[in-house]
């Protein structure tokens, strides 16, 4: 059996939701940056895909995930060269799902990680377009935003475009790039993706107790509602106990949302009362 | 035999105001830092440079050597945000060509091939190409809007390496190459700083021969600079000083007057000493990620 039988955290409930995203992607690189995305991708390839690829963070690929933080003398498993030359020639090629947190996304699914405000001048200069337009019109990209406001998610489009969205007014030609396929963005809230019409963004699930006026309040675009939308699925034991003991053993991902909150908000809210 | 050895005042010598220069290395990772703070210290001025940046970019732009940077990021890996790069660029005053990774790659290849552009759909439908970024018409059947992207030509690259002959044949171990060989190819200047100099024969080929990076015709200089990626990363030999990137990050604004004095205003053997000594060095430990 695979039954919930503790408390699980907000957190733990995200990443079990991120690994999903590469469930159907069969033998194909699995990218997550930063601690959300890399345990996600470590779950899935864990769990409901075995033949992902990933690699060590850096340059080799492992036969299975690395544990994060220290590794108290776990050798990772190498199977194969990753360097960053290959890496290119890998997602320009499409095979690869990538995970990644960018500070903004629109509703056309565009995301930002370059600057806030302008770009001559800007209020926040952040790490630079990195990847971003490479990887959203090569091959498929999910994305994690662990605080869902109007800030992440803005009104008209990002401040700077670097990941491609379904924004056909920017297309070359009008036409939809090959490589762009973006599949969900999870957070603390909700998991979206974007199979509204013309690939409108929509709440595919909500965390458990929150309710999707939430959602949308915190949304700087009107999103898609389905006239049925289930509660994002609970972490099973096994799951958790991946999560726990072998990805996560020392609990790194308690810092990723601020208080780290239980999964199902409603036993916060009794246990407050 | 050819001879390229030079010093870091012949190395400085070499390079004029207003020149494009490539930097190798990734981020925090096997970073020419000898050379950069060479460049630091000189009269240098109005540099255009182009890295895969960290504190290399971060230097030299506390230090205002440069005018404009071209770049797909700047980032300290664990400390993700160089803060000297980012107060150049909110205050406006850097000049900038942001593009992406592979787009970057790109434009040092097409260099390296004395084409004018290579064709690429990476870029397209974001906010890179109003740079100035044009776009090409496929000639084929497909008639699809392509990204050209310019070739990047530098006008010197700087990079470091584990081990070096004075003629210029070059070892990287490093488990990543990195872009190191497209940037030597994009440029009319190469020079390299090593970790050891070594006669011929001390670099052990063949049996390092999947080591060797480029051909020596490549090479223009050979700087011998031991612990020259410190505060990098120049695996395995030694990890990044999380320690120092720790102190460099500190050193924003009215700190860089302190740090520069201490860090950059020196010879190499008194960095050594000042950032702790060459068995500290030689003790980092490889990163985890």
């Amino acid at each position: 059996m695979t039954q919930t039988t503790d408390t699980y955290s907000l957190i733990e409930l995200c990443i079990a939701a991120g690994s999903e995203a590469w469930t159907h992607d069969g033998e194909v690189l699995a990218t997550g940056i930063t601690l959300m995305p890399r345990l996600a991708a470590g779950l899935a390839k864990l769990t409901c895909n075995p033949a992902l690829m990933l690699t060590d963070g850096e340059n080799h690929f492992v036969a299975e995930p690395v544990p994060a933080g220290p590794r108290n003398g776990y050798q990772p498993k190498i199977e194969g060269w990753m360097p960053f030359a290959r890496t290119f020639d890998n997602l320009w090629g499409g095979k690869r799902h990538a995970m990644v947190v960018p500070t903004q996304i629109d509703r056309f699914g565009q995301t930002n990680i370059s600057v806030i405000g302008d770009h001559a001048k800007p209020k926040a200069a952040l790490l630079g377009a990195r990847g971003y337009p490479g990887n959203s019109i090569s091959h498929p990209n999910s994305y994690f935003v662990p605080t869902h406001n109007t800030r992440a998610f803005v009104a008209g489009e990002v401040d700077y475009v670097c990941g491609v969205g379904y924004n056909p007014a920017r297309w070359p030609d009008g036409k939809k790039p090959r490589g762009l396929d973006l599949r969900r963005v999870i957070t603390d809230l909700a998991v979206l993706d974007f199979g509204g019409k013309d690939n409108a963004m929509r709440v595919r699930s909500l965390h458990p107790g929150v309710t999707f006026e939430e959602v949308q309040e915190n949304t700087g675009f009107a999103l898609e509602r389905p006239d049925h939308i289930p509660e994002t699925k609970a972490p099973s034991a096994e799951q958790l106990k991946l999560i726990r003991e072998r990805l996560d053993p020392h609990n790194l991902r308690a810092t990723l949302i601020k208080g780290n909150p239980v999964g199902d908000r409603r036993l916060a809210k009794t246990e407050a009362a | 035999m050819l001879d390229k050895r030079l010093d870091l005042d012949g190395f400085v010598a070499s390079l004029k105001d207003g020149m494009t220069i490539g930097i190798g290395g990734w981020a925090t990772r096997r970073k020419p830092m000898a050379l950069v703070r060479a460049i630091a210290r000189s009269n240098l001025k109005d540099l255009t440079i182009v890295a895969y940046g960290g504190p290399d970019v971060g230097t030299l732009v506390a230090a205002g050597k440069v005018k404009k940077l071209i770049f797909g990021f700047v980032s300290l890996d664990h400390f993700p945000l160089d803060p000297h790069f980012r107060a150049a660029r909110q205050t406006g005053t850097l000049e900038v060509m942001e593009l992406d990774e592979g787009l970057l790659h790109w434009g040092l290849r097409a260099a390296a091939m004395h084409l004018p552009f290579l064709p690429a759909q990476f870029g397209m439908a974001t906010d890179i190409p109003a740079q100035g970024i044009k776009t090409i018409k496929s000639p084929y059947e497909d008639g699809q809007t392509l990204l050209a992207m310019p070739a990047i030509k530098l006008d010197a690259a700087i990079m470091h390496v584990h081990r070096a002959d004075k003629a210029g044949n070059t070892l990287i171990f490093s488990p990543d190459p990195f872009f190191d060989d497209l940037m030597a190819r994009a440029a009319d200047k190469v020079f390299v700083s090593t970790e050891q100099l070594v006669e011929t024969e001390g670099l052990d080929l063949p049996a390092n021969s999947r080591f060797h990076p480029f051909e020596r015709s490549v090479v223009t200089g050979v700087i011998e600079a031991p612990l020259g990626a410190h505060p990098t990363a120049a695996n395995p030999d030694y990890g990044i000083d999380m320690a120092h990137l720790k102190t460099y990050v500190a050193s924003s604004g009215e700190g860089w007057g302190e740090y520069r004095d201490r860090f950059v205003d020196v010879e190499p053997d008194t960095y050594v000493a000042a950032v702790g000594g060459a068995d500290h060095i030689r003790a980092l430990p490889a990163a985890i990620y």
